[in-house]
């Protein structure tokens, strides 16, 4: 198929987004350089090969995908993030033990026979629910995203930060989270009238503390079991946590203990000293609980080198904490031009939600963004409408368009646009 | 009626008041105490409640904040190998706001929530009511807010007023 099938969507070569879906198998293989190498029977099919394995690891030729940019707290290990390698994966689910993780005082090492879900506070009867009493409640599935309230962060210094997709936007991530709906329980305690937040604590040594509107948990919360299909890992909550679809992540309380219904919230300190945020003018805004619309371009992205000219795929992931994602639009051209990407078939509420975009690389300098709309008509902002009005490093709630660099020897870096 | 049939009488009338609780839900949780709930509730709100009893004063609470809280947080709690606790006064509207206890922290009872959920660090439950109100008060104290024998208790920390206490608003609002 010839690039030019379909005409150029934009400036610098970037294509009509039809190119992927006429293209099929065909268009996959204008992306490969054909050879012959490799078609001989390969040593690996002159014996048989391996035995099973209990916990089916990645191939030993994938070790480099983990988690990166690990860091904690001075004297601590476990206070602190872990991220997600987004450049090395595709899709839409996070793979578990891919899913980056935001800890306050470490990992517990919880036994789910003792552990207990205790509901109280303005409740006709207070109840404590174990582990197996919940798992015979009914059960929803939901495939959604969980975002750090400081994901892309670094995203605020004056100096783009080199460093990989990952590392600057690696705390997102999305599963198909399984559970039972808060509401169901609360129905059974019986919310008494006046109630309107609940405060969520966990079960880490420092019992992370937030104060969640009644309504949003009456609306989508739930109380969270399994994560892809097997219980929770340890990083994210195991046994049960709670599970708050498209608000900031710290309020989806991981090892959740207690859940005290108020008619107020408790200001704990992560809902006041962190995870407000401060504008130019000394005023902070408490509660600011929904993620912005937001996309990033993961191939090609910092750290990577392109090949020959020719065609590529941009490839990327985009949500929205209101709902679905609308729209992606790509720019090869520094953002003086845009055209619209291909979304993936599965765009779901409160999810990621991948695309992607053909280009011609001319072998020439270009600059590649990516531009989200949701459903809701939120259009993901620049960079400079983000810290617009913010008070100095403030890095919350950062959902700036993400630009890559492609250099004329094919470099790609992190650049301001 | 002999009392061999009143655990059942018990078991069958706790069966029909579960089974009226929800249409949706099995109606498997346990029922709690309040002692069982008193000692799993460690939320204090901004007007005190939830604080025990107990009391202390800055000049108390250094000797606490010596041996507990120095090594990471540092001499009079600035200067620490983690969050600065004191200082940072006025700058939180100028061109390079620094988040303390005392220049940013909109309520005093978040100190006490705070520090005794997970303070110190590495052992955190070990302090008592009386050094917990100690150091809230010693917090303070190093800030400006209260004098050193200002006696902190469940009456006096929800009246402290912190500095930047007026400059929050809220980006959510239940319905």
């Amino acid at each position: 198929m010839s690039a030019n099938e379909f005409g150029v969507a934009a400036g610098n070569g970037l294509l009509d987004r039809r190119f992927f879906l006429k293209a099929g198998a065909a268009g996959g293989a204008t992306l490969l350089s054909a050879s012959a190498a490799g078609l001989e029977r390969q040593d690996w099919m002159k014996y048989p090969g391996g035995p099973m394995s209990e916990d089916g690891a990645p191939s030993v030729h994938e070790s480099h995908v983990k988690r990166i940019a690990i860091s904690s707290q001075p004297g601590t290990t476990g206070t602190g993030v872990s991220r997600t390698p987004l450049e090395y994966l595709n899709g839409l689910i996070t793979p578990s033990r891919l899913h980056f993780e935001r800890h306050h005082s470490g990992i517990p090492d919880i036994h789910p026979d003792q552990h207990r879900l205790a509901i109280y506070g303005m409740v006709d009867r207070p109840l404590s629910f174990s582990l197996d009493k919940l798992a015979r409640y009914p059960m929803v599935s939901r495939i959604q995203f969980l975002e750090c309230s400081g994901n892309s962060g670094g995203s605020i210094a004056p100096e783009p930060v080199q460093a990989s997709c990952g590392a600057i936007h690696g705390l997102v991530a999305a599963s198909e989270w399984g559970g039972v709906p808060l509401s169901v329980l609360l129905d059974e305690v019986g919310v008494k009238r006046g109630a309107k937040w609940i405060i969520a604590d966990g079960a880490d040594s420092a019992m992370m503390s937030r104060s969640v509107p009644l309504d949003k948990v009456m609306d989508d919360a739930i109380v969270a079991l399994y994560q892809n299909g097997e219980r929770l890992r340890p990083g994210n909550g195991y046994p049960m946590r709670l599970f708050l679809p498209g608000w900031e992540g710290n309020a989806s309380v991981k090892w959740l203990r207690t859940i005290k219904v108020m008619d107020r919230p408790a200001m704990t300190k992560d809902e006041t000293s962190k995870y407000s945020d401060l504008n130019d003018e000394g005023i902070a805004t408490l509660f600011t609980f929904p993620m912005g619309v937001k996309s990033v371009i993961s191939n090609p992205s910092h750290g990577m080198t392109m090949g020959p000219t020719g065609i590529y795929r941009i490839s990327g992931i985009a949500w929205t904490g209101a709902g679905r994602i609308r729209r992606v639009e790509v720019s090869v051209d520094g953002g003086k031009s845009w055209a619209d990407a291909a979304l993936d078939e599965h765009v779901l509420p409160k999810c990621l939600t991948r695309f992607r975009a053909a280009w011609q690389w001319d072998g020439g300098p270009a600059v590649i963004m990516s531009r989200a709309t949701d459903e809701a008509g939120n259009v993901q902002p620049t960079r400079a409408q983000v810290l617009e009005g913010r008070a100095a490093g403030q890095f919350y709630h950062y959902n700036g368009i993400q630009a890559w660099a492609v250099s004329s020897a094919g470099e790609v870096s992190n650049v301001y646009a | 009626m002999s009392t061999r049939s009143l655990p059942t009488l018990v078991a069958a009338s706790i069966f029909i008041a579960n089974a009226a609780v929800s249409d949706d839900g099995p109606g498997l949780g346990e029922g709690l105490t309040a002692a069982e709930i008193s000692a799993i509730d460690y939320t204090v709100m901004p007007d005190g409640d939830g604080l025990p009893e107990g009391s202390g004063t800055a000049a108390q609470g250094r000797a606490v904040y010596l041996a507990n809280c120095l090594a990471c947080h540092g001499e009079n709690g600035t200067g620490g190998l983690n969050d600065a606790l004191a200082g940072g006064h006025g700058s939180i509207n100028g061109p390079a706001p620094q988040k303390t206890v005392g220049s940013y922290w909109p309520y005093a009872t978040t100190i006490f929530d705070y520090v005794r959920r997970a303070m110190p660090l590495t052992s955190p439950g070990i302090l008592s009511n009386d050094e917990l109100y100690a150091v809230t008060a010693y917090l303070l104290y190093i800030n400006d807010i209260i004098t050193e024998d200002f006696e902190i208790d469940a009456e006096s920390l929800p009246s402290v007023a912190m500095p930047n206490g007026g400059n929050f608003v809220w980006g959510y609002t239940p319905e």
